[in-house]
């Protein structure tokens, strides 16, 4: 390896992967550069957890190169699992042990020695705020703290790369807030970090970039904020109180999506209060009675109307049929 | 360190973590170690006057014992590897067994690890058998050396079984269903010569159990534990014990490497 053009970060190069006749991943590529943050945003079953696994070695991909901090996981993945950490969905704790066991059970698998193993751990349960419940058994621990020990066993060997997937589903706010926190002094102290997501404002919280995936697809990219140029800013919901407004609402309105069930028509708006005028101005020279209204910001599925023109919900379902798949 | 330095120090750091959840799951550990105690009182004071009888001795009773103890040894090993495939069956369908493979450690210890941890509980439940059976009244005419052959062939054999529910382990879906597999192993026991003589079974079994492994095993500890002579059984027992063992290690370790290369839930 020539230390002159050194490979850093998270290279993924058209990375594909199927399970029987059901594409996961379609000619994935991403990079992200050593010390920044990426998000990998998408709903259930976008392929999100089958990248992580296959960018940290636990999988192998049908196709394509991945390479960790300049270690090809295919050909040296000790290489990679050697600098990488890795947080799942599913907690990867010990339950039969306590939580300052578990800990020194990853220093001494990364062979931190006696004292520098024991250092590690105290060092970590005084940052998680761990040290009260070190030694009690993990049933009594709570959803949060469970996630803490989780993410500090990660951490004990000081990887350079971090995966975190999901890091906050299923955690209560102020849990979800700690966990941010956690990520970026993790992020300042210059470790690299992809992390999934399904919340937009996580990814805006956290990311120097998002990439969005869809049904195993990358469907955007960009930062932040670029990202959120390319959504209006959300959206305004406008409730009918018959079908026949809704009707002539929608035909008026030519951008908006209706739901004729709810009878909710849903128009592209940047929340700003000139573009509400000008939206009611119009709705009222049309003659035109709305029930009422109600404004949203831009979520995910936001990003995921602008950028396929489809709603998340209508496609959430994580075990699509192949022939869906293979439509788009 | 060496690749092999590091092998045995991930390899004890896994032992001692099985030791720990044995000492953490007292109950199994207990229901697995004192199921065999129970056996060997219930055989002995309940059918062992009977079955005792039927040895041709005028010991009864106390000729039984003699007889039974080898048995009863097998049914530790087969009650302790329950719990081996329990434990690997949990690590497997836990989380914890994704962070283990992240991380660059040796891929044999975390098997390693609950093997040696099964052997030495199993050891240690022999040798409560054995205690209990001496304070009983078992009597052997065996010097140390057979004692320690006798010992050699049960660990060599349940050395096999342990790499048995190893990859059952491995295999099972669920925790439930590696707890249940194991019990066929327990069932062979007793259609073995561990309990009675294959001679007083009906044709069809009794071949079927002269045929099988834990026959051949049960005869050698016995031979050896009543000092009386080696027949052909230890040579059966000792190819029986290797095969298995070989068959059983490169299975589980298939299962290993092979898992996780489906679809995650």
């Amino acid at each position: 390896m020539t230390s002159q053009h050194r490979p850093s970060g998270i290279v993924a190069q058209e990375v594909c992967k199927s399970f029987g006749s059901h594409v996961v991943l379609d000619k994935v590529s991403l990079g992200v550069e050593e010390g920044t943050v990426l998000a990998l945003l998408g709903p259930n079953g976008a392929g999100k957890t089958t990248m992580v696994r296959i960018l940290s070695t636990l999988l192998p991909a049908d196709s394509g190169s991945v390479s960790i901090a300049g270690h090809d996981v295919v050909t040296d993945p000790n290489g990679v699992r050697a600098v990488i950490g890795v947080t799942g969905q599913f907690s990867a704790v010990d339950n039969l042990l306590t939580g300052a066991e578990n800990l020194q059970l990853i220093a001494d698998l990364r062979h931190l020695g006696r004292e520098g193993g024991r250092r590690r751990v105290a060092e970590l349960l005084e940052q998680f705020e761990l040290t009260d419940a070190a030694h009690k058994p993990l049933s009594t621990y709570s959803g949060g703290m469970r996630r803490r020990l989780d993410l500090a066993m990660t951490l004990v060997g000081q990887p350079r790369v971090i995966f975190l997937d999901e890091p906050t589903t299923g955690l209560d706010p102020r849990s979800r807030r700690t966990m941010w926190q956690i990520i970026r002094d993790l992020a300042s102290a210059g470790v690299t970090i992809l992390l999934t997501t399904q919340y937009l404002d996580e990814a805006d919280q956290l990311a120097n970039r998002i990439t969005v995936l869809d049904q195993g697809r990358i469907v955007a990219e960009g930062t932040p904020a670029e990202l959120k140029n390319r959504i209006p800013g959300g959206h305004v919901r406008l409730h009918f109180a018959s079908l026949d407004p809704l009707r002539s609402a929608a035909q008026l309105l030519q951008t908006a999506a209706a739901d004729r069930d709810q009878l909710v028509l849903q128009v592209s708006a940047d929340g700003s209060v000139d573009s509400l005028r000008e939206l009611l101005d119009e709705l009222h020279e049309a003659r035109i009675d709305v029930d009422h209204l109600s404004i949203h910001t831009p979520d995910l599925d936001d990003v995921f109307f602008a950028v396929t023109g489809s709603h998340v919900s209508a496609q959430s379902d994580q075990y699509r049929t192949p022939e869906g798949a293979a439509n788009r | 360190m060496t690749t092999l330095a590091h092998t045995l120090s991930d390899s004890r750091v896994m032992l001692r973590r099985d030791l720990k959840h044995q000492l953490r799951y007292p109950s199994l550990t207990v229901m697995l170690v004192g199921l065999p105690i129970v056996l060997l009182l219930l055989f002995v004071y309940v059918f062992g006057g009977q079955l005792g009888a039927g040895l041709g001795s005028h010991l009864g009773r106390s000729a039984y014992l003699n007889y039974v103890v080898p048995g009863l040894m097998l049914i530790t090993v087969a009650s302790a590897i329950q719990g081996t495939s329990i434990m690997v069956a949990m690590d497997m369908t836990g989380g914890i067994i994704d962070r283990f493979r992240t991380m660059a450690i040796s891929r044999a210890s975390v098997l390693t690890g609950h093997v040696l941890g099964s052997m030495i509980q199993v050891l240690a439940a022999i040798g409560v058998l054995i205690g209990v059976a001496f304070g009983l009244g078992l009597h052997s005419a065996a010097g140390p050396l057979h004692w320690l052959a006798a010992i050699g062939i049960l660990i060599l054999f349940a050395l096999a079984l342990i790499w048995l529910a190893v990859a059952l382990g491995l295999a099972a879906k669920s925790v439930e269903t590696a707890s249940n597999t194991p019990m066929v192993l327990f069932l062979l026991v007793f259609l073995s010569s561990g309990f009675v003589s294959t001679a007083t079974m009906p044709t069809g079994l009794r071949q079927f159990a002269e045929y099988q492994p834990f026959s051949p095993v049960a005869d050698t500890v016995r031979e050896l534990i009543n000092g009386t002579a080696i027949g052909d059984h230890a040579i059966a027992a000792a190819a029986w014990s290797i095969a298995l063992a070989v068959v059983a290690y490169l299975w589980a370790t298939r299962l290993y490497d092979r898992r996780r290369a489906v679809e995650p839930k």
